[in-house]
């Protein structure tokens, strides 16, 4: 959990709006740093989370957690953390063996076409089944879904539509039906116009995703070239829904990526250059 | 430090503690040492060489175990089949097992084109040498009469002392010798010799995990590394559009595998250089995600057949390498290499890759009607042109 992020969210693990959409961008540039940052904060918030970790493996996930604080193999056991490492349940598909239990949730690998209604109802079902009732397990907050990252399902060959389609679904359960938040990283690459009438794809995408959330943070290199003391920038703009309509606010923001955290500084004031 | 001499033939337990000390050195490391690896100094990881030392240096000290090393091939896949082939002759000369995958290619001819490793002693399997020394007679020449304590060593030093280096120098004007090669284990995949119905990358896919079963890489307490090579995926001949098309029918088919791959090796101890002719394809979007779903990604571009062949600036290189990506596995940050023009050559005993920008030419030697390559030597010492015209 990074501190400065969270002074400039807003948010603390003990208060934090809810029925909330974070999309996390990035267009040649790295922002995996901020789902680490998400992931603990809602961890601590005491939040149930059901975590998507396409592409890395658990073990990947968990070190970076243990040094910003937070153990997810006791979340795991405690029940708070539902955990789909999606490279390992994939191997059950693209190489099929015989009695090998086959893994439904990204069944999607067999036929892509098909679109993602099976990665939909493993969410709707580690996320709705509220641990309350059974003795023993204890009462979670509200539940959050964290996807890192949804573009990897394009290159597996899912449609952009039909990637669309299952965040909308997402969004319809996780943050009205059951009141939690959502957090999605999607990737981009190359120039933002210019592309060569290629529309199928990452930038579809990320228009998609960008009309459906309520809060976006885009990370981006610096427009003046490569630096070792700053990391990039991170555009933070809000779409409030008010009653009347509309508005954004953005803010623009510098960062720096260390072994323990990040932190963010307005433009200009880098330790570095002070 | 002189020692009584009372307490020369006591035994070390029973020396008073005042006059020895107490510290013992403690062993119990967690990390099982596999010949040809070392930690890393940033976050712990298990890094093995690729061959090449200076881009061991670039990707943070070597390439970690569980990753893929993703190489876009220039124009005529001459330095990308160098560094492939550094590779597999580092796995030889280190002991690992190798898998390598050619659709072009006889994997064969492949591994008899390895490049001859450069040992200071004798070469790792030639047991009939060591009865020969041994019945030398003792005042031979070689009677050493100060350090006469080391006389009853073996002259030779042991096989493992040069596999337990780090990185070593390949001679490419030799090819590597055959019992040196056939000692190690090679598993093959020719991809002519396996016609499928379904995709060649999903048939690539299965050989691969059964090797890594068949062999133990995926049990916790393997001991080996599985070197994997891959050649020249996504080229035409493995069945795919993506070099052919502008917008391939099956685009997802190399990106599909990739992400098989790394599932494979994210669960054992393996590591993979893949070769991609990234000139061939022409969707960007295509080649940023297969970028992604490698760890380390770095590109290559030769001069050769260009016009900057003869240009004098790049008179000493062979081409530039561009880094495109460099992981951060376990760890949030990562550590991108200080220059980002980079340039190689290809030395008979060494590949280099050093940090390249243009020279200022001094304000004299521009009289010269010698090459302004010729002024970056004269920088280093006193110039001997006039200042002043």
């Amino acid at each position: 959990m990074f501190t400065e992020l969270n002074s400039i969210l807003n948010s603390t693990p003990d208060s934090f709006t809810r029925k909330e959409f974070v999309l996390l961008s990035d267009r040649q540039s790295d922002a995996s740093f901020l789902i680490h940052h998400f992931l603990s904060f809602y961890l601590r918030a005491r939040c149930k989370v059901c975590f998507l970790g396409l592409v890395q493996s658990f073990s990947h996930y968990s070190a970076i957690s243990q040094r910003l604080g937070v153990s997810l193999t006791q979340a795991k056991e405690k029940g708070q953390l539902i955990f789909l490492e999606g490279l390992k349940e994939s191997l059950s598909i693209l190489i099929p063996q015989e009695g090998n239990a086959e893994s439904q949730a990204v069944d999607f690998l067999r036929d892509p076409t098909v679109g993602l209604r099976c990665l939909y109802e493993f969410v709707q079902s580690s996320l709705s089944s509220s641990g309350g009732g059974e003795d023993g397990t204890e009462e979670w907050g509200p539940p959050v879904l964290l996807v890192d990252d949804i573009s990897v399902l394009l290159s597996l060959g899912v449609n952009a539509g039909a990637v669309l389609d299952f965040s909308h679904y997402c969004r319809a359960t996780v943050c009205s039906q059951l009141q939690g938040n959502m957090v999605m990283l999607v990737r981009c690459d190359g120039e933002e116009e210019g592309d060569d009438g290629d529309d199928e794809g990452p930038e579809l995408l990320l228009k998609g995703l960008t009309h459906q959330c309520s809060l976006t943070l885009h990370v981006q290199g610096l427009p003046t070239g490569y630096c070792r003391d700053i990391h990039g920038q991170v555009e933070v703009c809000w779409r409030r829904r008010q009653g009347d309509g509309q508005h954004t606010q953005k803010k623009l923001f510098q960062y720096k990526v260390h072994d323990k955290g990040a932190s963010f500084f307005a433009r200009g004031t880098s330790s570095a250059v002070l | 430090m002189a020692a009584p001499v009372d307490s020369v033939g006591k035994p070390t337990a029973e020396r008073s503690p005042f006059n020895s000390t107490s510290f013992q050195k403690k062993t119990r490391s967690k990390l099982i040492s596999i010949p040809g690896t070392r930690p890393s100094v940033q976050n712990g990881q298990l890094l093995v060489s690729t061959g090449v030392t200076s881009l061991d240096y670039l990707l943070g000290g070597g390439l970690a175990v569980g990753t893929v090393l993703l190489i876009e091939e220039d124009r005529y896949d001459s330095y990308s089949r160098m560094i492939l082939k550094y590779f597999l002759a580092e796995g030889v000369v280190c002991r690992h097992e190798l898998f390598v995958a050619a659709a072009q290619d006889n994997p064969d001819d492949i591994l008899q084109e390895l490049p001859a490793p450069i040992l200071d002693d004798v070469a790792i399997h030639k047991p009939v040498d060591q009865p020969r020394l041994s019945c030398e007679p003792q005042d031979s020449l070689d009677a050493m009469k100060i350090a006469w304590r080391y006389q009853n060593l073996p002259k030779v030093q042991s096989a493992l002392a040069s596999t337990s280096r780090f990185g070593h120098y390949y001679d490419v004007s030799k090819t590597m010798e055959p019992e040196i090669r056939q000692a190690a284990k090679c598993h093959r995949f020719y991809l002519p010799e396996h016609p499928t119905q379904t995709s060649s990358y999903s048939a690539l896919l299965k050989s691969l995990q059964e090797v890594i079963h068949r062999e133990g890489f995926d049990v916790p307490r393997s001991r080996n590394i599985l070197r994997v090579g891959l050649h020249s995926l996504g080229s035409a001949l493995w069945g795919d559009d993506l070099s052919c098309h502008d917008n391939p029918r099956h685009s997802h088919a190399l990106t599909t595998f990739l992400y098989g791959l790394r599932a494979l090796l994210r669960s054992s101890l393996s590591v993979a250089v893949v070769t991609v002719p990234s000139h061939l394809i022409q969707d960007r979007a295509l080649m940023g995600s297969i970028t992604r779903l490698c760890d380390n990604a770095i590109a290559l571009e030769s001069f050769k057949g260009s016009e900057r062949e003869t240009n004098p600036l790049y008179k000493d290189y062979h081409g530039l390498l561009h880094v495109h990506q460099v992981p951060h596995l376990n760890c949030l940050a990562n550590q991108l290499p200080d220059h980002k023009d980079l340039a190689f050559k290809l030395k008979r005993k060494q590949f280099t890759i050093e940090g390249f920008w243009f020279e200022c030419s001094h304000v004299g030697a521009t009289k010269n009607k010698h090459s302004s390559a010729m002024s970056a030597k004269e920088d280093n010492g006193p110039s001997p042109s006039p200042l002043i015209d």
